[in-house]
């Protein structure tokens, strides 16, 4: 498995990036850790005359916890999600997810840049970020600008990012409440058949707020605003619960494939979300 | 074909030059460029570990790495942990609690067990198990390579006491 050959660059500055992706147009491309590109680049899935690393880049890393604000730079590995503590504390959902993410060896050179912007539905990050309503901020030949998860995915790996923009970060208010990411994969170190990313705020014994997303079950991740409605009100009890489950399968529209049939996908679709749910109650 | 480049890799505390193409995966630089074989190829889509190295403190899989990615690297491989004459604390408790069969896994294995145990030097099975979540072995069922990373993590501890 040998890809096809390239030309390699090293920059050191964002705007040495953008100027090779504006001259080499749809020729060129940016590598992250390289954990998505690379195996599809073996496979000649990809073609990339002109690979970008940009691991050498400046100013493409960093968490900062701020403000109530939660700032990720794009080259922030998976590995280092999970081993910073200010994180953890502030949003322990990031670490519970990157943990389900592939395996170690993955997960230090995985970065949620890559994860965000990558496109496959059966990344976790952007269900993830999709339920925290997180904005992700893209630099261009025309400056920077920030667009909402929720409205980032078009379609498998299509984004809303032009060729020529970089993804330099992702930022969220620090969530409140209870939390729960659930994953049913066919082993460790797989993707999702199911998962689901929830949060839920309480008060007076009801749930407030809730906000759920969904990955892998449809060609773009899915943030249910009808499944985290029919739990607002409610005491998290098993109707509400239904409740939710049967609004977010209204949202899905998984395809057929090696991880099972539609009808298969939509049952583990339904049962993890309620465990997602009663998980974040009982945290909330 | 695009041309050469000039790679420079400390492999094993040893500094390393030569020529290669950037789409060069770092395992088969290490291995056909530097005759370094402990780390294997087992598959083709970076889910095996056989190629497990440990990058600037990583542990990473050689395979789903260019070249020229890994240019000004400093690379630890199984031929740098230990040796016949001087096996490291993994490789005597692989032998002595019997963690191989084939033996194909395992320079990625331990390998892969080194950064674990100097990243959590007391795991519970539990921990070991998770840590060694990217490195198949088609063998032994696991049983053993676990039990012989948890013998090695009480070595290395008993030894770490001693020593104070
Ligand atoms: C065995 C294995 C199992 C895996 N399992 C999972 C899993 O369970 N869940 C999961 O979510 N992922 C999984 N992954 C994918 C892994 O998490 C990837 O590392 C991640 O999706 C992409 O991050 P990366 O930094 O490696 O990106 P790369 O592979 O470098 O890039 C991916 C894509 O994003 C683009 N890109 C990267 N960074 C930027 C940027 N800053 N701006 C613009 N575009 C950018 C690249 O051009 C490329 O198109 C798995 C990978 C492997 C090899
Ligand atoms: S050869 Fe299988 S993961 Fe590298
Ligand atoms: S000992 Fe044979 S694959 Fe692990």
């Amino acid at each position: 498995m040998i890809p096809a050959a390239f030309d390699y660059y090293r920059p050191t500055k964002v705007e040495d990036v953008i100027a090779l992706l504006e001259e080499h147009g749809d020729d060129a491309r940016v590598m992250a850790g390289g954990h998505s590109l690379i195996p599809m680049m073996k496979l000649r899935m990809a073609d990339i005359p002109h690979l970008i690393d940009l691991q050498d880049v400046s100013g493409l890393g960093g968490i900062s916890i701020e403000g109530g604000r939660i700032k990720l730079g794009a080259m922030v590995t998976q590995h280092e999600l999970i081993n910073h503590d200010g994180l953890a504390a502030a949003a322990p959902i990031l670490r519970e997810t990157a943990l389900q993410i592939a395996d170690p060896q993955v997960r230090y050179m995985g970065t949620i840049g890559g994860n965000v912007a990558n496109g496959d539905p059966g990344n976790d990050m952007p269900g993830l970020m999709q339920c925290l309503d997180a904005q992700i901020e893209l630099i261009g030949p025309g400056g920077t600008r920030s667009v909402a998860a929720r409205d980032y995915y078009e379609a498998a790996y299509m984004t809303d990012r032009a060729d020529d923009e970089v993804l330099i970060s992702v930022s969220f208010a620090v969530p409140t409440g209870g939390y729960a990411y659930e994953k049913q994969k066919r082993k460790i170190g797989d993707y999702a058949t199911a998962a689901a990313a929830v949060q839920i705020n309480k008060n007076g014994g009801q749930i407030a707020s809730a906000s759920i997303a969904m990955t892998n079950l449809s060609d773009v991740p899915v943030w249910s605003e009808s499944a985290g409605a029919a739990l607002v009100g409610t005491g998290c009890d098993a109707n509400a619960v239904k409740a939710a489950a049967a609004a977010m399968l209204g949202d899905i529209d998984p395809s057929e494939d090696n991880r099972g049939p539609v009808a298969f996908k939509r049952h583990v679709a339904g049962i993890i979300l309620s465990r997602a749910i009663n998980r974040a109650w009982e945290r909330a | 074909m695009t041309d050469k480049m000039h790679v420079k890799l400390k492999v094993n505390g040893e500094n390393r030059e030569f020529l290669a193409e950037p789409r060069e995966l770092l395992i088969y630089a290490l291995r056909e460029h530097l005759n370094i074989t402990g780390p294997h190829v087992g598959c083709d889509t970076s889910h095996c570990g056989a190629c497990t190295v440990t990058l600037n403190g990583k542990s990473v899989k050689s395979c789903t790495m260019f070249v020229a990615q890994a240019n000004g690297a400093e690379i630890t491989t199984i031929e740098g942990l230990g040796n016949p004459a001087a096996l490291h604390v993994l490789q005597e408790n692989f032998r002595e609690h019997h963690g191989l069969q084939c033996g194909f896994c395992t320079p990625g294995m331990i390998t892969r067990a080194a950064k674990l145990l100097e990243e959590n030097p007391n795991p519970t099975e539990a921990e070991v198990r998770f840590g060694i979540a990217g490195n198949i072995c088609r063998c032994t069922g696991y049983q053993n390579i676990v039990k012989s990373i948890l013998a090695a993590a009480d070595e290395m501890n008993a030894a770490k006491e001693a020593a104070q």
